[in-house]
Formats: structure tokens, sequence, C-alpha cells
């Protein structure tokens, strides 16, 4: 595979005026205002994972964390690294899918660069997107912002990314295979601007459990959560049931932890319920003053415990 | 999914039941790990003191082994499959998962028979399946090592540490029959072993023991069943968890172990060797088993433990895990100094990732 096929590739979907000037750089004229800027790496095994692929992910995944910050993302750069060998069929797939995920949300791909590396250096293709938004006025989500009392909503069940990536890498050969939930946010959340949110984060790497935790900690408040207003998805929980775990440290793609003001939050959650991938948003818990920096949950028995930051590896039991 | 109506009711009946204290072992790893995560403890008075007991798989597993499974994992041209807690639990020469970091192929798999059908499409390497677990896993094993025999297949073999949970639990009440009051007797391994090998530890050491499910419905029942014994003064081995298992186990399971296995002394960590405690490939099926056929060492050598690794004094029930002075400061989930805090389903595992702070005093401390 050669640097130029790859690059005609790009051409072919991405192309816009920006991107077909063909110049060194990007040339934007932005107007005035507050502007979010995020990078993120995309090296999922497999590449192509039941409801996505690298190049949805790689999209989606800016695009999300662009919208929890309020932002309308509007560019995006990629860069590929691909693996000498790599199935040029397959990065048709990619690009094809990176492109209709862009477009959908009005997003424009501006730059984009490729290196091919000896087979073995990487691990198929990795992607680097690059995102850039405009924030409008008087929007300023911070954990700092959390008062006592706001409610935490959750806008779908935790942990469909996250399984489906591990049910397709060891194997498990569960029919129908269980679902990513990778999609943009951009659509789903964009309304709430209206409403008094105080922050917003998707659960990505290490899930729900390390969103509320790193919640706790940088807004200095104490999270309370009810295990059974929890959505749950069904293939998950029997699936985890089965391997010994809880869905609570799988990442999802498409769903965003919202802390919003007790005033606000039923609004919120009508608002997240009329849209496609909010159907199963639930009010799951608040922001109380005990425990700063800890996220106690109240178990399906009605005995706490506390909810703890994921270490990071997920190992199924043996029998 | 869980009937908090019969929770609560349970809870209630509980206390009053017995004078306190009352310490119960739970032996199993997925007991542990549903009581911690379900809170349960909090269900229980005071009084009720559930310890945890060596029923989980890596746990028990000695450092030498681990240093053994690794010697065999150097050599060129192997394959090892494992269960995936053991993947990262440390070695003296550091985990299976650095190995693999260094050259070494180790594989992590969730379905056994993977690494027969490896073995059958890569027939220039060698496979080696780490058998760990008890009787829950042996068969798994033997069903194995059947296939591979049907399928003539020669570059395939297990290394054995499985382990049988009766002798390790009289080992426990001849060490010290004050300390425990009863059992929670596992309910996967029941399935396969029925009632009989518990029998010993009612009728000779006077401990009530029940078989019990997982849920945490089927956990509170079986302590309300062992404190009714308890308050009879009768000690039997009751089967709670009914829906899994009967009085005479699996048969054909059983058949499969005892056709490949036989029962060997064997070392646990924490307690030592207890004499007909392991299962050894029978002589007669050498040719699968990879202690002969790559002698990596001797099958029980006992190396100094991790001097200030407490898993041994968990695994009897005598120390918490929050006692261990590494607990969650030097060891946690993702740096394990023992295979305590490596298994998904080990004790010091259990209290790191579902923390109770009416347990663990050191819980609220910000
Ligand atoms: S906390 Fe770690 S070091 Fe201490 S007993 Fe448990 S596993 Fe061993």
């Amino acid at each position: 595979m050669t640097q130029q096929l790859v690059e005609e590739l790009f051409i072919k979907y991405f192309h816009n005026s920006i991107l077909d000037s063909g110049l060194d750089s990007a040339m934007l004229s932005l107007k005035a205002g507050k502007w979010a800027m995020t990078t993120d790496s995309f090296v999922v095994k497999p590449v192509f994972f039941p409801g996505g692929d690298i190049g949805k992910l790689s999209v989606c995944g800016t695009i999300n964390d662009l919208a929890v910050m309020g932002a309308t993302p509007l560019y995006l750069t990629c860069s590929f690294i691909i693996e000498e060998g790599f199935d040029i069929g397959d990065l048709e797939i990619i690009v094809q899918s990176m492109n209709s995920t862009a477009r959908k949300d009005g997003l424009t791909i501006v730059a984009g660069d490729t290196k091919v590396v000896e087979r073995g250096y990487c691990d198929g293709v990795y992607i680097t997107t690059t995102g850039l938004g405009i924030v409008p006025n008087g929007i300023n989500y911070s954990p700092s912002a959390m008062q006592v009392e706001d409610r935490v909503i959750i806008t779908a069940p935790p942990g469909a990314h996250g399984l489906s990536v591990f049910a397709a890498r060891n194997n498990l050969g569960v029919e129908p295979p269980p679902q990513s939930d990778c999609a943009s946010l951009f659509s789903l959340i964009e309304p709430l601007n209206s409403l008094e949110v105080r922050c917003m984060r998707d659960p990505t790497r290490g899930g729900l459990a390390a969103v509320l935790n790193e919640l706790a900690l940088k807004g200095r408040k104490g999270i309370k959560i009810d295990e059974s207003l929890i959505p749950i998805d069904s293939t998950v929980a029997n699936l985890m049931e089965l391997l010994g775990l809880e869905p609570y440290q799988l990442a999802n793609e498409g769903a965003a932890v919202i802390i919003v003001s007790k005033k606000d939050a039923e609004r919120a959650l009508e608002k997240l319920r009329g849209h496609p991938l909010g159907r199963k948003a639930s009010i799951i818990g608040e922001i109380t003053a005990e425990i700063p920096g800890q996220v106690l949950m109240i178990t399906y028995l009605g005995t706490e415990r506390i909810m703890q930051m994921p270490s990071g590896v997920i190992i199924p039991r043996i029998c | 999914m869980v009937n908090k109506a019969a929770i609560s009711q349970l809870a209630q009946k509980i206390p009053g039941k017995v004078s306190y204290p009352v310490r119960i072992m739970e032996v199993c790893g997925t007991h542990t790990m549903n009581i911690a995560r379900f809170g349960i403890k909090q269900l229980l008075p005071t009084g009720i003191k559930l310890v945890s007991g060596p029923g989980c798989p890596v746990c028990v597993t000695e450092e030498s082994d681990i240093d053994l499974i690794q010697e065999l994992a150097r050599i060129t041209g192997v394959t090892v499959f494992t269960f995936g807690d053991l993947y990262r639990v440390p070695g003296s020469g550091g985990s299976l998962e650095k190995l693999n970091g260094e050259g070494a192929d180790v594989r992590v798999t969730v379905f056994p028979l993977e690494a027969v059908y490896y073995a059958e499409q890569n027939q220039a390497r060698e496979v080696v399946f780490i058998g760990i677990g008890f009787e829950t896993t042996a068969p798994v094993a033997a069903v194995m090592i059947d296939l591979v025999r049907k399928k003539r297949i020669k570059n395939f073999s297990v290394l054995s540490f499985h382990k049988r949970i009766p002798p390790v639990l009289m080992e426990l009440v001849r060490e010290d029959n004050n300390y425990i009051d009863g059992f929670l007797l596992p309910g996967h391994v029941s399935t396969v072993i029925g009632t009989d090998d518990y029998q010993p530890l009612a009728k000779t050491w006077s401990k009530p023991g029940v078989i019990t499910g997982f849920e945490p419905v089927d956990i509170l029942e079986g302590i309300y069943a062992i404190l009714e014994q308890i308050s009879e003064k009768s000690c039997r081995i009751e089967i709670q968890y009914k829906r899994g298992v009967n009085k005479e186990g699996a048969p054909l399971a059983r058949e499969y172990i005892s056709k490949y296995f036989e029962v060997c002394d064997t070392s646990w960590r924490g307690l030592g060797v207890i004499s007909e405690s392991g299962l050894a490939i029978r002589k007669n099926f050498r040719d699968f088993d990879a202690f002969y056929r790559f002698n990596p060492g001797n099958r029980i050598i006992k190396r100094a433990p991790i001097a200030t690794c407490s898993c041994g004094e968990i695994l009897r029930g005598v120390k918490m895990p929050w006692e261990c002075l590494l607990f969650g400061s030097v060891c946690k989930p993702d740096n394990p100094v023992g295979p305590c805090m490596v298994s998904s389903e080990g004790s010091c595992a259990a209290s790191y990732n579902y923390p109770d702070r009416y347990q663990d005093p050191s819980i609220m401390k910000v």
C-alpha cells in the first residue's frame, strides 16, 4: 500500500474546499468567541466491532469530547498510522465511515496525514483525530460548578462498547454479538445547553465508575447514586453476571453523564428521552456534601458501598 | 433480579437466632465477591463475622507453581494457554504478562477448548494448558485431554495444579477446631462433587455446612441455615442451592476426572502441603502431563512466601484484607503484590473493589 493510494482515498471521501486547496495547513477563518479543542488517539482491537469500527469511533470520540463541553464541533483533522499490508478495502470502509459520521454532524475534515510503518510496528491501523468546536456564550461547564443536591443523569445503560469489544477480542462467541453503542452525542446533548447544566462527561475508559470518581474528586463533592436507578441493557447485564463482573467499569462510546441542577433535572430528562440515544436516560443520584471526593452507591439490597475508581483491568473469573 | 422483600425478611429473622459471636467461613471466591459487592455484611448483626476461605483458585496457587509456569513459558516453541486471573499474578520473576512482553507466547483464554484447536492447527508449537481451579475446572481439563486423544494431537499437554476443596476444609478445622463455627460451602464445586466428601466436616468435626448459591438471597438463606443448625446444636451438610446441586453431584464430570486424574498431595499458598488435596494426571496419560513432558521441576517445591503479603492468613480467615500492611497502599489491583489482589474473586480484590465503610475503618480517610 502506498501513501499515495491512501491520500487518494482521503480526497475521494473527505473532499471539501479547505482540504481540496491542498495547502500545507488548513486555512480557517474563525469568528470571535470561545473555542474548544481536543485530540485523542484510537487503537481499538478489533478494528471492526459489532456496532462500529475504528473510523466511526475516532470521529465520535472527538465529537463527544467537544460536545460534553457544550461546544458545537466544526472542524476535524485526522492522522493515520497504518501497518504495511493492511487491507486497502478495509481502509476504505474506515475512511467512509469517518466521513459519513463527520458529515452527519456538519463537521468538515480539514487536514489529514498518513504514515505507513513496517509490519509489526503497529497493529493494523491507529487513528488520531483533533477537533475544534465553538462554545456558545455563557456556557462554562466544569465539575467545580457542581452544587449539593444537583442531580446525576446517565443517558444510556453503562458498558455496551466495552463489552462489545471485550466479547469480540476474547471470542466469547455470544449470538447475537453484543453491540457497541458508538455514536455521536452532539444532537442528544446540545439541547441541554439552555438548562442549568453544571458539567458533562462521556464515560469511555473506566466507564461510569471512572467518570463519577473523577467528577467527585475534581468537584470536591460527594456523589451518591442508587444502583436500582441505573438503566440496564439486558445483554450486557446477563453476560457480565456470567463473567462475574459489573458493567460500571466498562466503556460507553455513546452515553453521557450529566450533572444538572435539581430544578432542571426533570426537564433535562425529558429532552434526553425524546432522542433515540437517550430513551433509557435516568436520574441515578445526586451530589452530596457528605464523603467529598468519593462515590457512594446504594446497592440493590439497600446496603451501601463505595464505588471505587476502576483499576483498568477487566478479568473474568475462572469458574 | 434481586428480591428485596425476601432479603429484608431474612435479614430480620437472623438476629436473635443464636448467641453471638459466630464466625462463618464463605469458602468460595464468588461468595466473597458477592458479599462485598452487595454489602451483605451490613445486613447482619455485628456478632456474625463472615471470613473468606481458600476457594479462590488463583489465590491458593503457590508462588513456586507460578514460577514453574514461567519456566515453562520461557522454553522456545511453547505456547501457554491460561485463564485470565493467573496472567497477572506475580511470581518471583514477575508475572506471565511481563513474560509475554519479553517474547514468551502466553495466551489468555475464556474458552479452554481453544487451546486444543490451536494445538491442532499449529503442530510445530508445544501447547500447554495451565490447569488451575477446583473440581469445577478439572473436568474441563479432562475433556480436553480426551479430545486431544481422539484427535491424535501430539503437541498438547496440561500442567495440572487442580485442587480439591474438601481436604483443605478438613485441614482448617484440624488445625484449629474452635475458630470457625460453620461453612458456607461452594455452589459450583458441589455441583460436581455432591455432598459425600463434606460429611466428615459435620460428622467428625461437628461443623454445620450449607451448600449455598450465589445470589444475595441464597447467601442470606445459607447463613440462616447455619445459624439454625447452631441453635439446634446439630450439624449436618445441607443444600440451600437446590437448583444447582443434588446429593450425588455430577457423576459424569467425576468420571472424567477419575479417568484422567488421580489424587495427590499438593501445596496451597499460605497453608502448606495438604495430603490428598490435589489432582495429578494419571501415570498412563503422562504424554499429556506437562510435568513429565518438560520436567520443569519438582511438583511440590515450597519457597518462602512474599514476606510482607498476608495472603496466607487471609486464606485461613484469620486476617481481614485491610489488616495487611500493604493493602490499598502498595498493593492494588493494578499493582498486585499477592494473588488475593489479582483475582477478581480474591478477598483483597473484593475488599478493594467494593469498599464497605462499616467494615474497613481505613476507608473514609480521604
Ligand atoms: S493486600 Fe496484597 S499483599 Fe496484602 S495480603 Fe492482600 S494480596 Fe497480599
